[in-house]
């Protein structure tokens, strides 16, 4: 199985939000800031059902907060 | 540094503090060179019984301590909430702190088999012990800070 990567627009998606920060994105979701921010710099890929908290928040579809790229 | 990274450090910290000023007092008071391998037994057996509300007792005062002290230094008085992440994290530190642990239980059986005495066995179980509580919150601050 070839390793995956998961990309994330959260940082504009905030800054399109009236700028929301971190920790209202963390309070809105559940999450720790620290979460929030491992998330953003791609460090840690979040559990299905967070990913789509992180979506309803944005009211994004999913695939518009995260994309999949597999390795070549 | 976040909440959980200061939490970690202080872990470690405190538990090397409290077992190892334990594990001096208990040195300093015996056991006594011409104890036999029963009394021996039942000497560390005491003492490790009552490491373990010496132990928590003084966990508890520490992280007293802490989050008053933590509270006062950020300003801040909510305590972060543990989210999957954090329950991530605390699984896989768990993981490697049991094969420190294991390895500490294989080396104290290892010893006793090469004739080493019961305190020998004893201390290298201690030891483990120590190493692998110290290793789980290394592994925490680690995968807290490199990611996991």
């Amino acid at each position: 199985m070839s390793k995956s990567f998961l990309s994330n627009n959260i940082r504009s998606l905030r800054f399109h939000n009236d700028e929301m920060t971190q920790q209202q994105l963390a309070d809105a979701v559940g999450v720790s800031r620290q979460t929030v921010v491992a998330i953003e710099k791609g460090k840690y890929s979040p559990s299905l059902e967070l990913a789509f908290r992180l979506a309803e928040v944005f009211d994004t579809p999913i695939q518009e907060v995260f994309s999949y790229t597999p390795e070549k | 540094m976040s909440y959980q990274e200061k939490k970690n450090v202080v872990n470690i910290v405190s538990t090397l503090l409290i077992t190892g000023g334990y594990f001096w007092y208990v040195t300093q008071s015996g056991p006594a060179p011409d104890l036999s391998t029963e009394e021996l037994l039942k000497f560390w057996a005491k003492s490790m019984l009552i490491l373990i509300p010496v132990s928590i007792v003084g966990k508890i005062i520490v992280h007293i301590v802490f989050s008053i002290g933590n509270a006062i230094a950020t300003r801040d008085h909510k305590i972060p909430p543990t989210d999957e992440r954090d329950k991530l994290i605390e699984l896989k530190s768990n993981r490697n702190a049991n094969w420190i642990f294991g390895a500490g239980f294989l080396i104290a059986m290892f010893a006793l088999v090469m004739d080493a005495s019961v305190t020998v066995m004893f201390v290298v179980l201690i030891c483990g012990g120590v190493l692998s509580e110290v290793f789980d919150n290394a592994s925490q601050l680690y995968f807290h800070r490199r990611g996991i």
